[in-house]
């Protein structure tokens, strides 16, 4: 039986697991982070995607093994502090999801594109997510949520950088309808 | 579903692999990215005994210039070998074809390596890597030995490599200054491609001076289109003359009807979308 020792949303952990244990399973089962979750069995929705050593992965699709000595950031410790990072927030303001299931992973995925391509268009945001299914938004107010989060965290990055607070968005963007999917 | 239990090995060197392979037996998986394996595994379609972890030789992961050949590891994970100023430069065509594969996700964890040993037909990595007449080498019991990309690739999901065997890294002649584009189709977002066209061209005064071009899924291995390159040599590097050029692309193939497509639409498919790979290749 590996022992493993793994960095998870800040904390250290030190645990005994079967060789066949996934790393999703590790993160629900043995550690209760049950943010992260299981959509497919195929390695297609993304649903179950994290952070291992900063890179965005399947963690259906990683053997807890293969995370030995690597630091993990789930969807519960993307804040850091326990409040919303600014995509939950966006995601939240833009009506990203419906029934939530895609969520973790969407997020997880997006903040890594960010962390890629500050500011992606919309055709670098679909490819960006392109490891990512959700069946019921429509992908529509997802994209539009990853470009509002693009905007407000640069302009964090810009407020923490001159000491500024970020303008507030402009009130056409705040009453933007949706343009396809359902809201 | 949880894979069927195996003993888990992670060596740190190549030897430390191959002599954990060669105690296994044929009983033994090498695991890179996990990427096709642990869904294999996943789904019960394979149950070794012992899965061999490279994720710890660290020898193997990386891409460098060494004798006048470009030489990627075979731990080198897609996305590294898509952002590689290395491979950009003296083999670009690797890299246009690293960014089509799979997702984001996949290409974090799914290495060079793992895509050639994998060896399925609808698997992009190999066509280019035969089309640049790669050398595979591998290291076993007995030793080193080196492989053309002509003969490691055998047949569907099948390549020359023995079961005690590890493919240590793979070595490309430069070609740098070539121009290069991957030309996939398929229908959704992260699908394999039901047919793919890799070409690298070196245009010099307006005219095809040298080509290189391979075909994904248009048989049971990559096949190159040499057809095709012979008859865009001295060619006028225009899309009328390479689209001419194009209609050999199906010399030499053998593709089957699946659920994707059926023979003659990858036929037609290979004629079309060779035309687009060249023709973006020389930037025309
Ligand atoms: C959702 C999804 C979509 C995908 N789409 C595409 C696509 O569009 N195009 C594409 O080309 N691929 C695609 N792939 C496959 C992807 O490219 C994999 O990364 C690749 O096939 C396997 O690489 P790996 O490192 O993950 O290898 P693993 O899964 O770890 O291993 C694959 C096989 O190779 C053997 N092996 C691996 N490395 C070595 C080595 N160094 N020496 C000896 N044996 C070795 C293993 O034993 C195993 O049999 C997709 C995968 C997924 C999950
Ligand atoms: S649960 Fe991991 S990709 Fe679907
Ligand atoms: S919100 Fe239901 S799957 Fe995306």
């Amino acid at each position: 039986m590996p022992r493993i020792t793994v960095h998870v949303d800040g904390t250290t952990y030190t645990d005994d697991v079967s060789a066949r244990t996934l790393l999703v399973q590790y993160l629900r089962e043995h550690l209760g982070r049950t943010g992260t979750v299981v959509g497919c069995d195929t390695s297609n929705c993304g649903a179950c995607t994290v952070h291992l050593d900063g890179q965005s992965v399947k963690s259906c699709s990683v053997l807890a093994a293969q995370a030995d000595g690597h630091e993990i950031t789930t969807i519960e410790g993307l804040s850091g502090d326990g409040g919303q990072h600014p995509m939950q927030q966006a995601f939240h303001d833009n009506h990203a999801l419906q029934c939530g299931f895609c969520t973790p992973g969407m997020i997880m995925q997006a903040v890594d594109l960010l962390s890629d391509t500050p500011e992606p268009d919309d055709q670098q945001i679909r490819e960006g997510l392109e490891g990512n299914l959700c069946r019921c938004t429509g992908y529509q107010n997802i994209v539009r949520a990853v470009r509002d989060a693009s905007r407000r965290m640069r302009a964090g990055a810009e407020a923490e950088h001159t000491g500024e607070t970020p303008a507030p968005r402009s009130a056409e963007e705040r009453t933007a309808q949706p343009t396809g999917g359902q809201s | 579903m949880i894979p069927a239990p195996f003993d888990y090995i992670a060596p740190s060197t190549v030897a430390e692999a191959v002599s954990a392979l060669e105690e296994a037996g044929e009983d033994a998986k090498v695991l890179a990215g996990g990427q096709s394996l642990l869904p294999v595994l996943r789904m019960r379609m394979a149950d070794p005994g012992v899965v061999v972890d490279l994720g710890g030789v660290t020898a193997l992961r990386g891409v460098r210039e060494e004798g006048g050949s470009l030489v990627i590891g075979s731990m080198t994970t897609h996305h590294d070998v898509m952002r590689d100023p290395l491979v950009h430069h003296h083999a670009k065509l690797l890299a246009q074809t690293a960014r089509t594969v799979a997702d984001p996700q996949v290409r974090h964890r799914g290495t060079f390596g793992g895509a050639l040993v994998h060896a399925d037909p609808a698997g992009d990595l190999a066509a280019p890597t035969l089309a640049l007449d790669a050398e595979m080498v591998l290291a076993g019991p007995s030793g080193a030995r080196v492989v053309r990309a002509s003969e490691f690739f055998v047949d569907y999901f099948t390549t020359a490599l023995d079961p005690a065997e590890v493919l240590v890294e793979v070595r490309f002649p430069m070609f740098t200054g070539w121009s290069a584009h991957y030309e996939k189709f398929n229908r959704v977002a992260q699908a394999w491609s039901v047919v793919g066209v890799a070409a690298a061209v070196r245009v010099e005064a307006g005219a095809i001076a040298e080509a290189r071009v391979g075909l994904t899924n248009m048989g049971s291995t990559p096949v190159r289109a040499l057809a095709v390159e012979q008859a865009l040599l001295g060619r006028p590097a225009t899309p009328e003359a390479i689209r001419h050029a194009a209609r050999h692309a199906t010399e030499g193939t053998s593709p089957v009807s699946d659920a994707g497509a059926d023979i003659d639409y990858r036929e037609h498919l290979a004629q079309v979308l060779t035309g687009r790979a060249v023709t973006a290749a020389a930037g025309v």
